[in-house]
């Protein structure tokens, strides 16, 4: 193809460098991370998930602000609202929705029920996340040191998890709350700064961090080991070891970035098992007890109004419901993203 | 800013006055072989090297040579100190380095650098080039935080990369750009030693001269020793005046360069010279000979008895199989280890070796006799073998 020269003298030809310069800028090379952060951004249902996700986080920080300043009241007995003759059911439609009142309130007690679900979400995600970041915490240093170490140190490590994962999980839960949580709120609040485990809803909620990280290290460990150790047979490990890098440098500079993906992989999908596993737990009768809302307790009390109130039955299930996939889609996002070999 | 048409440069050029830097002496690497199960026994060793012996002068270069698997990798490792070796010694700078602590080693780091063959795993992906070079001044603290960039741009023009480039990431370089910054960290911490492992390899060919000429450049402006293994003969041939062949994890000859490409005397040697494409050939007209080497490399787990090259060696006789030849020094600057050592087509009848390890033509020991001279000692005697008179000369 030829252009006729008289059409070239129309364009302003730049200089080399500038031209050079404009080129690299629209073909700069991008580095994995904007490359995965784009492919998310592209795909909607993570974006919706995400947005959805953000919108929880922000309700759970929010609540205890809103609380605060008398926006929202989740301990406020409304009983003029309240049809004492139907033993407890809300005036109105829908569990007495109104503009004050806008989910309704709670069939009993008349507390407003968006007040104890937005609240709800504070205990709910400050457990699951803090009991995820443990989790992960634990698990990835594990993981590394096992599957960089090998040999003896991998094996222990190795029986451990087969230790943990053998351990009857839900059992261990209902019979050591009461003592463990008596524990903690007797003797460990005694130590210095540990203080404000006095809280009853802080020791229960640490009890459940502690039986949720304890028992959810495993997988990620594994995970974890299982990157670690074709990570460790890579070059570039063995150029550090040659400049002198020390056992820490190894581990955490050379190694643990290039296991982010799977990590981060993992830590997304992790919050939601712990919302749903805290919820269960909540429902169970272990953990924080009403009328401090989570979202197991107010499930919990919700199923004795099934056919009395159905909105009270339905609306915290159809949160935790909405909640937990939200987290989810998000995780597999964030998996799609980093991973583009795999395929939904 | 890189591909610059390479220029001519010419072949390093040997020193033999050079005080040695580094004398590898009778060095052993041996890998165990585990038995599966429960108790995982050990059942075997990989003899991946066994009694390797050399010298190397500093600011001079030595090649390392042999077929895949041959144990010139592994040399270089365990002189690295990346493996701890079964045996023998390395002597750097006098100092035996095979059995340090990996606490002592730190400093032993800063002067013994390589370079990788596959610049694709070499560097960290998720680490910019500035990270990359900068470590090892990091982890020395060798200057303070501030001046680390300055160096490390610094170096990076040495190595012929922009210094605006430093942070960029490993992915946005070519394989010719990456070497290059592997070869800019190894740099980083001014060795008087580098391990070259096939550092060109993995590039194509266009690049593997430009690379070649940045070592020699940096191999003369830093007056850097150089173990540079390869299996590509003629880089070998270029880049070093001193040159090993390997096979199966020893040393079978070992020499100068223009002795070893015009008169190799191991049937080894040999057949991998002929193995060369020769672009002169079609002047010279005709076919050339080229030696075919029948079946596999032996394992080294169970290597042959004797000498280790007998089972695909046309000179092979009964003493091959029961006494291992020593590395004979033939030349000033030349050792074999054949019992039939020549040039091609004019090897001795009798093994030349039989006075020497106390044994008979068939192999058999002689009552009373024993082997007369250290065999496996690095570097060169004054004296040697004359292998046309049979009697020991000097220079």
């Amino acid at each position: 193809m030829t252009i006729p020269a008289s059409e070239m003298e129309g364009h302003a030809v730049p200089p080399l460098g500038e031209s050079e310069e404009g080129v690299a800028g629209k073909v700069a090379g991008r580095s994995p991370t904007q490359l995965a952060m784009a492919r998310f951004r592209a795909d909607k249902l993570s974006m919706i998930s995400f947005y959805v996700s953000c919108f929880v986080v922000f309700a759970a920080v929010a609540s205890p602000i809103l609380v605060k300043i008398g926006v929202f009241d989740p301990d406020g007995l409304n009983q003029d609202k309240l049809n004492t003759d139907l033993g407890g059911i809300p005036h109105g439609a829908f569990g007495g929705v109104s503009w004050s009142h806008p989910l309704g309130l709670t069939p009993g007690n008349g507390e407003d029920l968006l007040s104890r679900l937005s609240f709800s979400m504070t205990y709910s995600l400050g457990i699951a996340l803090t009991g995820t970041l443990i989790t992960v915490l634990i698990g990835v240093v594990l993981g590394i040191i096992s599957g960089f170490s090998g040999g003896f140190v991998d094996a222990t490590v190795g029986r451990f998890i087969d230790l943990t994962l053998s351990f009857p999980q839900t059992m261990m839960l209902l019979a050591l709350a009461a003592p463990t949580v008596l524990l903690i709120r007797k003797d460990v609040s005694e130590l210095p700064l540990l203080g404000f485990l006095e809280n009853p809803d802080l020791a229960n909620g640490l009890f459940v961090v502690i039986i949720l990280s304890a028992f959810g290290w495993p997988p990620v460990a594994r995970v974890v080991r299982g990157q670690v150790l074709s990570i460790r047979e890579r070059e570039f490990i063995e150029a550090a070891k040659l400049i002198g890098a020390s056992r820490k440098r190894l581990y955490f500079k050379e190694v643990l970035p290039n296991v982010w993906a799977p990590i981060l992989v993992y830590t997304t999908l992790l919050i939601p098992a712990y919302i749903s596993a805290e919820a269960a737990f909540s429902f169970l009768g272990v953990g924080i007890k009403p009328p401090t809302p989570t979202l197991g307790n107010i499930l919990r009390d919700s199923v004795s109004w099934t056919t009395a109130d159905p909105t009270y039955f339905f609306l915290p299930g159809i949160v935790l419901a909405l909640t937990v996939v939200a987290f989810n889609l998000v995780g597999d996002g964030a998996r799609d993203a980093l991973d583009p070999k795999t395929h939904r | 800013m890189e591909e610059l048409v390479a220029e001519a440069h010419a072949p390093s050029q040997l020193n033999p006055d050079a005080a040695p830097i580094l004398e590898v002496e009778n060095l052993q690497m041996y890998f165990p072989v585990r038995s599966h199960g429960l108790v995982r026994r050990v059942v075997g060793q990989v003899q991946a090297v066994d009694g390797v012996s050399f010298q190397l002068g500093a600011g001079s270069s030595l090649g390392l040579v042999g077929e895949s698997g041959c144990g010139k990798s592994t040399t270089g490792r365990a002189i690295t100190r990346l493996y701890e070796p079964t045996g023998g010694a390395i002597r750097f700078e006098g100092k035996d380095i095979a059995r340090i602590s990996p606490k002592n080693l730190k400093p032993i780091r800063r002067d013994i650098q390589m370079i990788f063959q596959d610049p694709y795993t070499s560097l960290n992906p998720r680490h910019t080039v500035g990270t990359i070079v900068g470590a090892p001044l990091e982890i020395h603290n060798l200057v303070p935080k501030d001046k680390v960039l300055p160096r490390v741009q610094e170096i990076l023009e040495v190595v012929g990369l922009n210094p605006e480039h430093y942070n960029r990431y490993p992915h946005e370089f070519s394989g010719g750009q990456r070497q290059r910054i592997g070869i800019a960290r190894a740099l980083m911490l001014q060795p008087k030693l580098l391990v070259a492992d096939e550092p060109v390899s993995a590039l194509d060919v266009s690049i593997q001269a430009q690379v070649v000429n940045l070592l020699q450049d940096v191999q003369k402006e830093f007056g850097i020793a150089f173990l540079f293994i390869a299996h590509d003969l003629a880089i070998v041939r270029h880049f070093c005046p001193e040159i090993a062949v390997m096979y199966l994890g020893k040393i079978v000859e070992i020499a100068d360069r223009e002795t070893l490409y015009s008169r190799p005397h191991h049937p080894y040697t040999q057949a991998l010279l002929s193995a060369v494409p020769d672009v002169r050939q079609a002047a010279v007209g005709g076919r050339r000979e080229r030696i075919r080497l029948t079946g596999d490399v032996p394992s080294p787990i169970n290597p042959p008895s004797g000498c280790r090259f007998r089972t695909r060696c046309s000179l092979a006789k009964e003493i091959c199989a029961k006494v291992e030849p020593p590395l004979l020094q033939v030349g000033a600057r030349h050792k074999v280890a054949c019992h039939f050592p020549g040039e091609l087509g004019h090897a001795p009848q009798t093994p030349v070796t039989t006075g020497i390890c106390g044994v008979d033509a068939q192999g058999n020991t002689v009552a009373g006799q024993t082997a007369d001279i250290q065999l496996n000692a690095p570097g060169y005697d004054t004296t040697w073998l004359d292998l046309a008179t049979g009697q020991r000369t000097g220079a």
